[in-house]
């Protein structure tokens, strides 16, 4: 973990209620897709917590919706604004899991650990297939992006206005041949992948956190191996963890 | 040079910032961030008899100058914080430990205490009659005076360690609780926990904590923590560890002149890791900039004159 202060190079919408932030600064305290970030916003007392999107040498990206007070004040945030930030949280996935063809699953904001993760396996030379779910066609992020990294990338979303119309689970069937599945998303969405799936995988929670680094128990989280704190012992656990 | 020493009954520190409870979890997760041998001392995650899972989610929420938790105590239980986190602390600190002890019963805090007593490593203990995150307990031995004693009283017949009474602020006149912890025999007084509060989610319309109501702590519950340790230092003579929206050098001075001999920084280690480092860092400059060369010459100051 570090903190450190990181200059807001664009703060760009991607979606009616998302947007990609850049950011520029000291990235040495990143090490996998699905570590996250926490983000002191100006005149709010907690910090929030993001995936990491993207990042190299120079800087990162998350990509955030606005969903209540503390996000709604970052879309204000301008280029060549300032941000304190601690980096490098969490456990991230592990890509040694992964085997030839790894399944991707993301809804909503888990696209963002998810995109990370495929840049890193395609990288390496694997091509996984990526099954993102939306509300509508309007809140479609990342999927050209996906595409042209060489992702196969299968839509839903629920009102069928793209892609397949349903849930990412409606989704599944028609790619049955992974070797590891690899599930950002809300809850009832990760549990409900976690009861289809044919092998093993890696799921990336959520929970509010009190400071993202393992002092406070506030994240805490049952599973097959006793209470686990999602931020210091996650937020990525593994199928064998889980309990729901 | 400054000083900076102060003393805790017969426990003599290095400098006055200590972790509080809860909020620093058993502290060797720090000692990956900066040598923690800087601090005072370190207050350990607060212990109960029995293993505990706590609250459910969430039990986070944030509020203005501040945060609300309703953790509910979860930690391993006594046994396993002695076998295994306080030898894993141990590792990387050699300042005094201090263990925070809670309980449902008077007998469950007796049981504890007996244990830490066998516990080398520990050199004090801080009882929380003070958690509003639980039911039945903790904090109802925290407002009415008979109870208070009585957990004293028993406590410091299985101990020899300095024993500290943590006390809430979600009572009328914290000064009788001081007084009746005193009478009963407690080396110390640690003040304050968090105040009781409650957030509701505008579109849910239900309270945002699963446990509905929270503790309230952070920068905005200082000048609370200031009054309650002033009140305090002027009702009885044992020494007090002041806690409550500490978040610099000048709030250290501040919580010293009212009357604190040593505080404890909680959230603002969660806004920070470094909180407690940068804090230790600046506290003699802060010292020579208002003229104080021995950090204990002023503790209770603002009474005088
Ligand atoms: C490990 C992790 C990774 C995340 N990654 C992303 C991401 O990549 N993109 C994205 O858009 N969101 C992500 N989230 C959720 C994001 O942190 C919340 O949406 C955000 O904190 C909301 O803040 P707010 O001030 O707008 O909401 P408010 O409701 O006003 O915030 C009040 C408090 O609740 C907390 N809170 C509210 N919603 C959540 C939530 N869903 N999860 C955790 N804490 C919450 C806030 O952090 C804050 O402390 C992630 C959460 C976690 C735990
Ligand atoms: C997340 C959290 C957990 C806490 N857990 C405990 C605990 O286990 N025992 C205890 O005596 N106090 C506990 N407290 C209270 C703090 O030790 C401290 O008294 C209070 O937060 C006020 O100080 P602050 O404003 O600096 O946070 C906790 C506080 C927080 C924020
Ligand atoms: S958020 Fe504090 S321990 Fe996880």
């Amino acid at each position: 973990m570090r903190q450190d202060v990181f200059t807001i190079i664009d703060n760009r919408r991607v979606s009616p209620d998302t947007y990609v932030l850049t950011l520029s600064g000291n990235t040495s305290g990143f090490r996998s897709p699905g570590q996250f970030v926490n983000v002191s916003v100006p005149g709010f007392f907690l910090r929030r917590p993001f995936s990491v999107m993207t990042w190299d040498s120079e800087g990162f990206q998350i990509m955030y919706k606005n969903a209540g007070h503390g996000t709604d004040a970052m879309t204000g945030l301008k280029q060549g604004d300032s941000l304190d930030v601690l980096t490098g949280l969490g456990n991230g996935f592990d890509l040694d899991r992964s085997g030839k063809q790894p399944l991707l699953i993301a809804g909503g904001s888990g696209v963002s650990p998810i995109y990370c993760l495929a840049e890193r396996l395609t990288g390496n030379g694997i091509i996984p297939t990526v099954v993102m779910g939306f509300a509508s066609s309007e809140n479609v992020v990342m999927e050209e992006e996906l595409r042209a990294m060489g992702c196969r990338v299968v839509l839903t979303t629920e009102d069928g206005s793209s892609g397949i119309r349903g849930l990412v689970t409606d989704a599944l069937a028609i790619s049955e041949e992974y070797t590891f599945v690899y599930c950002c998303g809300p809850l009832p969405m990760m549990k409900a992948v976690s009861e289809k799936i044919f092998t093993d995988g890696q799921f990336s929670f959520e929970a509010r956190m009190g400071c993202g680094f393992g002092a406070c128990m506030g994240c805490s989280m049952m599973t097959a191996r006793g209470t686990k704190r999602v931020c210091k012992d996650g937020p990525v656990f593994g199928l064998e963890d889980l309990v729901w | 040079m400054v000083n900076t020493s102060v003393r805790l009954g017969n426990i003599e520190l290095e400098n006055p910032v200590i972790p509080a409870s809860g909020t620093f979890a058993f502290g060797y997760e720090f000692a990956d961030f900066y040598d923690i041998n800087m601090l005072g001392a370190v207050v350990i995650k607060g212990l109960t008899r029995d293993e505990r899972y706590g609250n459910p989610q969430p039990r986070i929420a944030e509020c203005p100058g501040g945060m609300l938790n309703a953790i509910g105590l979860q930690n391993p239980g006594v046994e396993k914080v002695i076998s295994e986190e306080i030898p894993k602390l141990r590792q990387c600190f050699q300042k005094p430990i201090i263990a925070n002890v809670s309980g449902f019963s008077v007998d469950e805090y007796v049981e504890c205490c007996e244990k830490l007593e066998q516990e080398p490593e520990v050199s004090m203990l801080e009882i929380n009659i003070s958690c509003p995150n639980v039911k039945h307990g903790g904090m109802s031995f925290g407002t009415d005076p008979g109870s208070a004693s009585e957990v004293v009283r028993a406590v410091k017949r299985v101990t020899s360690k300095p024993v500290f009474i943590k006390l809430t602020p979600n009572i009328t006149d914290i000064t009788v609780m001081a007084r009746a912890c005193e009478d009963a025999g407690a080396d110390g007084l640690t003040l304050i926990n968090t105040l009781l509060g409650m957030r509701i989610d505008l579109n849910s319309r239900k309270p945002l904590l699963a446990n509905k109501t929270g503790g309230y702590s952070g920068k905005g519950i200082f000048p609370v923590a200031v009054r309650m340790v002033y009140q305090v230092y002027e009702s009885v003579k044992i020494p007090i560890i002041g806690v409550g929206g500490i978040s610099s050098a000048e709030d250290v001075l501040e919580m010293m002149f009212a009357g604190a001999s040593a505080v404890e920084i909680g959230a603002a280690n969660l806004v920070s890791p470094y909180a407690c480092r940068d804090l230790v860092r600046e506290l003699p400059a802060t010292m020579e900039r208002y003229g104080i060369k021995e950090l204990k010459s002023i503790i209770g100051e603002a009474h005088h004159g």
